[in-house]
């Protein structure tokens, strides 16, 4: 039996896998296609302060390799989040429910900050760590800014892990030109660890009616296009860094997976998998279990970087 | 919810690229209610595409059937299906139509549309006490009027049709016979709910009608889909609670909750 335990910041995780935000809604709508017990924790679509619209129709476009979305962060805000989703995430799923990684995002460093202070006060033991997202890219002013600018980043994050005392995991933009400045900026900030990556800025064009296909005009790419893309830049940020990543871009089976962790990934998250095969989560778990048995691998732990270069 | 393998028991042409697809599922049958879907994944599509959801046309006797027409990627992967292959199919998904009608049944087809209002349509119809309906089916012509020899078997149900050609019952919209009806009734004073499902133009039509009547209506609105549960927010519609999702708080919403762009 491989030790499938691992730790993400100060998160304790059952096992390295969980969701990606904004593929598994509030945690609960997958109920009865999942099995919780493979998820280490559940990562919940991103909220923040006060509910969110969210962008017009069309939101998606279905492209060879992955989905470009743009559905522009709709969701429930903070005081529901805690009154009624967490509740009814822990009724639902049960005593064995693994624990939340809230993703959180705001127009203002004081918002973010006010929200991880306000999830910590909460004082919820299914609430296990926060995940910045500063690198949506289809809110203006909605996390994306923040994301772009080193000097930004480290405000942020600075702001809030004087927030909050929770495990704190900052998720980066994979559209730079070196992943180094940000990754500095999250560690000078006090993150606890990161995420990569966030969709791929990306657009598509309607030919016959010469118009974009989203009402957004752009979006994010995500799907098994983007995972090579993911696996470097986990491999670069590894290279830079001592703060354990959690990644995510095109994770469909265990060898996705396995990619990231010897690239330097201490956990994974599945995404746009899930929408076809909700079985995708159990797959990538067992998966990477029977992988280390395979290779004499004791522990999952034991995989993180261990790529021969 | 289930994620089911179902084997597919039949696979009918019935013209003009028009299938229904049966496949064995027997604790989603038995769960399914009428204006709920289906979403399946569709071999071959496997690389990159996601699922696709279908209204049900039928659920009994462990078997679930599905109306579909050959148009995208999609449907036209799903077209290659053979008898005895297996599918992974979710469901059932969604909110339906409500188990009760009072006064007379309108039910407004387009297309495929018409494929939830069967399966309503036979609920209704093995009540205690049955509604009187009226089953309005419009296309463009006579090969897109769907399952009319199913619809008449259903006790206590009326067909009229309308196609735009003119090939088979009125010519015009659906609108057209269904406006008619629509004006007996009130001068009648009779009470009766509205049931529709199809294109978009023809679902306003209805719910503008169901609101100027102060009469329920009930609307099956499709959408293209990414996750089937109410996970991604990408099949939403504009309500007056805001964008609610179709795959979770619909596919079926009261008229009066729509705003139509």
């Amino acid at each position: 039996m491989t030790d499938m335990k691992v730790n993400v910041g100060g998160l304790a995780m059952a096992t390295p896998v969980t969701t990606a935000s904004g593929t598994f809604g509030y945690g609960t709508e997958y109920l009865g296609a999942v099995d919780y017990a493979k998820l280490g924790a559940v990562t919940v679509k991103g909220i923040r302060a006060e509910a969110w619209p969210g962008n017009p129709m069309p939101r998606h476009a279905i492209v060879p390799g992955g989905i470009v979305n743009a559905i522009g962060l709709q969701g429930t805000g903070l005081a529901r989040f805690l009154g009624t989703t967490v509740p009814w995430y822990k009724k639902q799923v049960g005593e064995k429910a693994p624990p939340l990684i809230v993703n959180i995002w705001g127009g203002s460093v004081e918002e973010y900050a006010d929200v991880a202070r306000q999830l910590t006060a909460a004082q919820n033991p299914l609430i296990g760590a926060i995940e910045m997202n500063v690198s949506c890219p289809n809110v203006k002013a909605g996390g994306h800014t923040f994301g772009q600018d080193p000097a930004v980043l480290k405000e942020v994050v600075s702001a809030v892990r004087a927030a909050t005392t929770l495990p704190l995991i900052v998720k980066l933009a994979p559209n730079v030109p070196s992943i180094m400045p940000y990754v500095r900026a999250c560690e000078e900030g006090g993150a606890d660890a990161l995420a990569l990556i966030n969709t791929i800025p990306a657009m598509v064009i309607d030919v016959e009616r010469r118009r974009p296909v989203l009402a957004n005009v752009t979006g994010g790419l995500s799907g098994r296009a983007v995972h090579p893309v993911a696996v470097k830049l986990v491999y670069d940020a590894h290279k830079a860094t001592q703060l354990p990543i959690l990644a995510m871009g095109g994770v469909y089976e265990a060898k996705d997976a396995i990619e990231f962790l010897l690239a330097g990934a201490t956990a994974v998250a599945v995404g746009s998998a899930t929408f076809t095969n909700p079985g995708a989560i159990a797959e990538v778990h067992d998966g990477i279990a029977a992988y280390c048995e395979r290779h004499g691998f004791a522990s999952v732990r034991d995989l993180t970087g261990a790529l021969d270069v | 919810m289930l994620d089911e393998t179902c084997k597919v028991l039949e696979h009918i042409d019935i013209g003009a690229g028009y299938r229904y697809l049966v496949v064995a599922a027997p604790q989603m049958a038995a769960a399914m209610e009428p204006g709920q879907f289906v979403h399946v994944r569709v071999p071959s599509l496997e690389a990159s595409a996601v699922r696709r959801p279908f209204s049900v046309f039928n659920a009994e006797d462990g078997k679930v059937t599905v109306l579909y027409k050959a148009v995208g990627r999609g449907t036209r992967a799903l077209n290659q299906v053979a008898v005895g292959d297996e599918l992974k199919i979710m469901g059932p998904l969604g909110h339906g139509f409500p188990k009760k009608c009072k006064g007379t049944a309108l039910l407004v087809g387009g297309g495929f549309g018409v494929a939830p209002l069967y399966f309503l349509a036979r609920r209704f119809a093995a009540l205690e006490t049955p509604p009187k309906m009226v089953l309005f089916v419009g296309g463009r012509t006579q090969a897109d009027l769907l399952a009319l020899d199913k619809f008449a078997a259903i006790p206590n149900l009326e067909v009229r049709t309308a196609t735009n050609d003119g090939s088979a019952g009125v010519q015009g919209l659906v609108t057209v016979p269904l406006d008619e009806a629509l004006t007996a009734l009130k001068e009648a004073g009779a009470p009766f709910e509205l049931f529709a499902c199809g294109p978009d133009p023809m679902l306003k039509a209805v719910a503008e009608r169901a609101c100027a009547a102060k009469m329920p209506g009930w609307i099956s609105m499709d959408r293209h889909m990414i996750c089937g549960v109410g996970a991604c927010y990408a099949c939403v519609q504009k309500t007056v609670r805001g964008y609610s999702r179709c795959c979770i708080e619909g596919p079926v919403f009261r008229a009066e909750d729509l705003i139509f762009d």
